[in-house]
């Protein structure tokens, strides 16, 4: 028996509201290539990713908008450029908070202090601070604006997804709407229904890891304050409104504060307006004038599914792994999950890639969350001692933080997200450029790097690219359907260019591949190993 | 770099002294919060992992928590 419609989140902005699909009116299950469900931010961009590789698509999503609540705020220089190549990194940016700064006090006293310092030539900042329904809205009207040239690509408010049942040959939805159900045929499913995923529990799969036992209160609060954009962290506040406490700026004058309530809490006492109040005045004095704007209560949990590809079912974002929102690893690995999925969805959709190729989604993005559950983890355990022993060290090493430098990089408030690199992953190719640098080594996302008036990620065209350096670029052509590229440059020494691609060699061809990670890189590659590395690329080794 | 096991102080009863001179008048929290700190600062000073891990191992005997 299905549930009625009934929106289990209040909406914030009406994005998608619901309209009737011809395909409600099919007597047969219209069928589609690929149907995404969820509209959150990792959705979004899977559906917006895989339009601009010309897939038609269509995106489920049984609210009509984004929900309130700031929730994600740090969005990282990745996912600008992840944002950047699908139209909208600008947007962000230009709306975004950019910050480099984190203080760390304890008590009174700041124990340390890092920043972020870019390192030129990039076209983004390590981080910019934005609200989550600001990231959604800006995919949505980006999807909008494809749309209108053209791009077959759809989102359906108002439709929740209720059941499915995967054959060989595709995948069956059940879906209910206000007019009533009707379903849909995909040829693959992305599922990106968040952390609850109603997907993920229909098809019985585990979703296992721990969970933390603290809770945390979010109180967004409009002021205008004078307190620099930077991020500060408290251990024991002399203000005693949490066990820590964060203040972060966002954009339209909204902070982010945090605080940490331990786990024997009084939930709805506490998410009281007066209650929450309390610890706000406590932190900010009493001459400070501000406004709630969204209050939240949440606990942290960190697990993951044991795969992400199940047939033609394939999870991203927060359906598949969850961390704790310390290091902002929650939608930033969710958009690099997106973009891995996208390029390999389409050149199996294409039919010039198989299994092996969307499989590695499996393989690398798992990978990756378990680097995020690894870091997240561990900032937890720092922040929440689980045990005696776990405590005395965390004290020991806030105690010793603020006199002596050895101890202050051992203080974790959160070690913010950084792209996973694919070390190791199977369908990575060679490292054979003696002396090249370890920060564009097969696997590793390109470091970005100033290119005449532009960057050279703009230069990279969405598929696979052959990147010679100081050299002319080999004559070799991807295989039939494969979108290939040669691209030429030169540079002298001491440009950002040869830093980032060069280091100590005199020339380089990198063979990239969509996404912008490094498949593989030759100081003197032959035309047959390159073509070998493509293959291998995609899975296809032959 | 490998762990020293042979003995390697000089003045071991001159060490000994050290530590326990360091606890003299403490509480038992002060003293636990006093080889933490200096547990750390012992692990900095040798700056390699492995290490630390073997001294783990002998630290922790045959295995017996
Ligand atoms: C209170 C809160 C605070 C957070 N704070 C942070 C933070 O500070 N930093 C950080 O990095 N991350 C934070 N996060 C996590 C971050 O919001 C998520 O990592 C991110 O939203 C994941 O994106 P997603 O697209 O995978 O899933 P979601 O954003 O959860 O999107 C899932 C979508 O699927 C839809 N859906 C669900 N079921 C169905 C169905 N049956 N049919 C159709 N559609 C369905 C939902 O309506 C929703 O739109 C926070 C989350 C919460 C809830």
């Amino acid at each position: 028996m299905t549930a009625p419609m009934r929106p289990r989140y209040e909406l914030a902005e009406r994005l998608y509201p619901y309209a009737r699909s011809p395909d409600q009116d099919q007597a047969e299950p219209a069928r589609h290539p690929v149907v995404v469900v969820g509209a959150g931010p990792v959705g979004l961009a899977t559906a917006l990713d895989l339009a601009l590789r010309g897939q038609r698509v269509v995106v489920l999503d049984d609210h009509e908008g984004v929900g309130q609540g700031s929730r994600a705020i740090c969005f990282s220089k990745r996912s600008l450029e992840i944002a950047h190549r699908l139209g909208c990194g600008e947007a962000m940016h230009a709306k975004g908070v950019v910050w480099q700064r984190g203080r760390v006090f304890r008590d009174r006293d700041e124990i340390y202090a890092f920043d972020l310092q870019p390192e030129g030539g990039h076209r983004f900042p390590p981080f910019v601070n934005l609200q989550q329904p600001y990231v959604e809205r800006f995919l949505v009207e980006r999807i909008a604006a494809v749309r209108a040239e053209g791009a077959e690509v759809e989102i359906r408010g108002a439709n929740r997804v209720d059941d499915l049942a995967q054959a060989a040959d595709g995948v069956t939805l059940d879906i209910t709407t206000p007019d009533g159900p009707y379903r849909l045929r995909a040829d693959y499913v992305v599922a990106c229904d968040g952390a609850r995923s109603p997907i993920r529990e229909r098809m019985g799969l585990t979703f296992e890891g721990r969970v933390f036992e603290d809770n945390f209160l979010i109180a967004d609060v409009r002021m205008t304050a004078d307190f620099p954009t930077e991020r500060w962290f408290w251990f024991e506040p002399w203000f005693k409104s949490g066990a820590s406490a964060l203040l972060h700026k966002q954009p339209d004058d909204i902070w982010r504060i945090d605080f940490q309530l331990g786990w024997d809490i009084d939930r709805e006492a506490e998410l009281r307006p007066a209650a929450v109040r309390a610890r706000v005045d406590a932190m900010l004095g009493p001459d400070v004038d501000y406004a709630l704007d969204w209050t939240s209560i949440y606990t942290f949990q960190c697990r993951r599914m044991a795969r992400f590809r199940h047939g033609r079912v394939l999870f991203a974002g927060d359906s598949a792994h969850q961390v704790s929102p310390f290091g902002a690893r929650g939608a930033n690995s969710g958009l690099q999950d997106a973009e891995n999925l996208a390029w390999k969805l389409d050149l199996v959709l294409r039919g010039v890639a198989g299994e092996t190729l969307l499989d590695s989604y499996d393989t690398e993005r798992g990978a990756a969350a378990d680097e995020n559950i690894l870091n997240s983890t561990r900032s937890t355990d720092f922040l929440t001692p689980k045990s005696e022993a776990s405590r005395l060290f965390r004290d020991a090493v806030l105690d010793l933080a603020e006199g002596h430098a050895f101890a202050r990089p051992l203080v974790n408030s959160g070690r913010l997200s950084v792209p996973a690199v694919y070390d190791d992953a199977p369908l990575v190719g060679p490292d054979a450029l003696p002396g090249g640098p370890a920060a564009s080594r097969p696997g590793a996302p390109c470091p970005d790097a100033p290119l005449g008036q532009g960057f050279l990620l703009d230069r990279l065209g969405g598929g696979f690219a052959l990147l010679a350096l100081n050299c002319t670029p080999p004559s070799v052509d991807g295989p039939e359907g494969v979108p290939f590229e040669r691209i030429g440059l030169t540079c002298e020494r001491d440009d950002p260019l040869a830093r980032r691609y060069l280091g100590d060699a005199a020339r380089a061809v990198y063979l990239l591949r969509p996404d912008q990670h490094v498949a593989a890189r030759w100081g003197d590659p032959t035309p047959a190993g390159i073509g070998r590395a493509l293959r291998h690329a995609l899975g296809t080794t032959a | 770099m490998t762990l020293t096991t042979a003995p390697n102080l000089p003045d071991p009863d001159g060490v000994y002294a050290a530590l326990i001179d360091a606890h003299e008048g403490l509480t038992k929290a002060e003293s636990d919060a006093l080889n933490a700190r200096l547990i750390l600062v012992l692990a900095n000073h040798i700056g390699d992992l492995d290490v630390l891990r073997a001294a783990l191992e002998v630290a922790r005997g045959d295995g017996t928590p």
